[in-house]
């Protein structure tokens, strides 16, 4: 394919099938399209791959699976795992289940909102550290639990979380 | 003589350092010169212990716990490896009466065996059951199941015989077995401990089930906030694989059955049967009208037997030791046993399995041991997210689906979340609200809408404008949820908005007079 395709959908989301991983992301999908129903196993591939979903993503997954470029996109922002732009270098992920919560989850946002100086579903401007939430890890019996840098910790105070987000994070923001 | 040392690679575990501790035994054992193997097994359950170490001292596991790396030269040095006394030992692990007060029959091999290795799996009861199942008739199998009683773990606790009936009588040469191992509810984490603890009696019910009803491919459908459970139950599916137990022969049978992993992408809404479906055909999580049922129209469009982790979990068990051993459990129509799964502000948290009508004091008060905070307990949620606020004063009642149902409560998945004198329950029911506006799939008007309506009536209420006004609109905003809503998720809702409602009308700056209906 040699002509550039770009487009724009609700929500700001841009298209370019010819974006610089298209290829992998054509790859990718084709390694998997004689599966059943394999859109959203191709999706946690790619994302897997690159990091995040490209703005080849929804042109060329459908393109391969014969779907219109509508139902990809619904897939995608459908579920929250899926992103469209590159996460922040370290996430903090902090659980906001209920119990986690009769534990001091929701003090523990606010104490990492403080010390990141971003909120939920937001990162620090030059990309370091995100802050996000999440419902439930399974870890009921000894919250607060939260992921940093994708590992899952529990029993979490304020102190202990800072000390993994430094850990994690050196420049992280005070 | 090499000691084995077993050190939990639970992922609550993990998340409280027996990773660490597992890095420091191999490094001080190397360092002194002591021969030990590390065995990686699942938990005891016994998460307030957690990292929770075992040493087999002549054939006994004696447990250590909780012990942080730091300790580990300590340890060593007042004599772990022979069992010596410390201040964190526990003892014999099989004499530990947190343990010995339980009723283990799925969980028996939890926190015993390495979760991976088949010869352990079979040394201690595994595959008896499908060794059974394969020299039975398809209907012998499903009236096995049905005369046991089992009833679905997920929440709903439909009959799963009545379920598998229906899907061997169904029409068609495929048929799916889906395992619903999207376990959401905030408070249980029963199934993520089975599959990373003992995956092959997961493997071994879906086999069952395939075998039962004659489906030839299994689909676990995961959730992603359970990395560790991917990895786990993958390694499992390959050794089951290389054994001759999954694929075109089980177990020299003639009959084929393979399982694979599907995992979801952050959606508590693909908990619901019908959305999770609609999930594995790699779609929006959409939830489905019924009918028709997925028994007869599921995945892709075939028969399809949807069973939670706990419910397929049950199954080797009652092919095992056959229906009645399981049926002798229970109480009334609620038969067998249940995971319960003590949270939140619990002094010591974990997994109880006992037979369904233990009580909720049993449960939170004698394993319990109250709250972790040491407060007075105020308000219970039993059941996940969806399930209702419980009161002190309701300790008493046994956890068995109908009496929690005339109860206007629900036991759900078994979870637990206790909450102390400390908590504010406007806000645990603004959080329903919020929860459910977070998560709703957007197809009917009462959940998507209702949700968000809910949160900002509550928030009027607790800023003080019009109280009963906005408390007269949020009581009928409830109704219109609860009966107009598609699934679960928009229909129960309510539940623990309602009871926070009243049973703590003081949150909401009312009086229990005015929430009296």
């Amino acid at each position: 394919m040699t002509e550039r395709s770009l487009s724009e959908m609700p929500g700001g989301a841009s298209y370019d099938a010819a974006d610089p991983d298209s290829a992998r992301v054509r790859a990718l999908a084709e390694a998997r399209s004689g599966e059943l129903g394999p859109l959203m196993e191709i999706l946690h591939d790619i994302q897997h791959t690159v990091g995040y979903l490209p703005a080849s993503t929804v042109p060329v997954l459908a393109d391969v699976l014969n779907l219109s470029r509508a139902e990809v996109h619904g897939v995608v922002s459908f579920y929250s795992d899926f992103r469209t732009s590159p996460p922040a270098a370290t996430t903090v992920a902090i659980c906001r289940g209920e119990a986690c919560q009769a534990v001091g989850a929701e003090a523990l946002v606010d104490h990492a909102k403080t010390k990141l100086g971003v909120g939920v579903g937001e990162q620090s401007a030059d990309g370091s550290v995100g802050l996000e939430q999440i419902f439930c890890f399974g870890n009921c019996a000894l919250g607060p639990t939260a992921t940093v840098a994708g590992r899952l910790r529990g029993r979490l105070t304020p102190a202990s979380l800072d000390a993994l987000i430094d850990d994690a994070a050196p420049g992280a923001r005070q | 003589m090499t000691v084995t040392v077993y050190v939990p690679r639970d992922s609550s575990a993990r998340a409280v350092g027996a990773d660490e501790v597992a890095v420091a035994l191999t490094a001080e054992a190397a360092r002194r010169g002591d021969d030990i193997r590390i065995v990686r097994n699942g938990s005891r359950g016994m998460l307030w212990l957690e990292p929770f170490v075992e040493v087999d001292v002549d054939g006994t596991r004696i447990g250590y716990g909780p012990v942080q790396p730091g300790d580990v030269a300590e340890l060593l040095d007042a004599g772990l490896l022979s069992g010596a006394d410390h201040a964190v030992k526990h003892g014999a692990v099989d004499e530990i009466s947190w343990l010995t007060r339980q009723d283990r029959l799925m969980y028996a091999r939890m926190g015993v065996i390495d979760p991976l290795d088949l010869g352990d799996y079979q040394a201690h009861g595994g595959l008896v059951g499908l060794r059974k199942a394969v020299s039975m008739a398809p209907q012998d199998v499903v009236d096995v199941v049905t005369a046991s009683g089992l009833r679905g773990r997920g929440g709903a606790g439909f009959p799963a015989g009545r379920k598998w009936q229906t899907v061997l009588g169904a029409p068609g040469d495929t048929k799916y077995i889906c395992c619903n191992a999207d376990e959401g509810d905030s408070g249980t984490y029963a199934d993520r401990m089975l599959m990373e603890g003992d995956p092959f009696t997961l493997l071994e019910g879906m086999t069952i089930a395939g075998l039962a009803v004659g489906a030839t491919q299994g689909y676990i459908y995961l959730r992603s906030e359970y990395p560790d459970a991917r990895d786990i139950l993958g390694a499992a599916i390959e050794a089951a694989r290389e054994f001759g137990w999954l694929g075109g022969d089980v177990l020299g049978s003639g009959r084929a059955f393979d399982i694979s992993v599907r995992m979801g992408a952050g959606a508590y809404i693909c908990g619901e049967e019908t959305s999770m479906l609609d999930s594995l055909e790699g779609k929006r999580g959409m939830v489905r009208a019924k009918p028709p049922l997925p028994a007869l129209e599921g995945l892709f469009g075939k028969p399809t037997v949807v069973n939670n982790v706990l419910t397929l979990g049950s199954v080797p068990f009652v092919l095992a030791e056959g229906a009645d051993a399981y049926a002798s459990r229970g109480l009334d129509r609620s038969l067998g046993t249940q995971i319960f799964q003590l949270a939140g502000n619990i002094k010591q948290g974990g997994v109880v399995e006992l037979g369904f009508g233990v009580t909720l004091r049993e449960l939170v008060e004698d394993f319990g041991g109250g709250t972790a905070s040491g407060r007075p307990i105020r308000a219970i949620q039993v059941g996940g997210p969806l399930g209702s606020y419980l009161t002190a004063d309701q300790l008493d009642l046994p956890l068995e689906y109908e009496t929690f149902a005339a109860a206007g409560a629900m036991v759900g998945h078994g979870g637990i979340v206790v909450h102390d004198d400390t908590v504010d329950m406007a806000q645990m029911a603004r959080f329903a609200m919020e929860f459910c506006s977070e998560e709703s799939c957007g197809k009917c008007t009462p959940c998507r809408v209702g949700s968000t309506r809910g949160v900002e009536v509550i928030d009027k209420m607790t800023a003080g404008d019009d109280r009963t006004g906005n408390l007269t609109l949020l009581l009928d905003l409830c109704d219109v949820m609860t009966d107009g809503s598609l699934c679960a998720m928009g229909g129960l809702t309510p539940m623990p908005v309602r009871s926070a409602l009243t049973k703590f009308p003081e949150d909401f700056g009312l009086t229990p007079q005015e929430v009296t209906p």
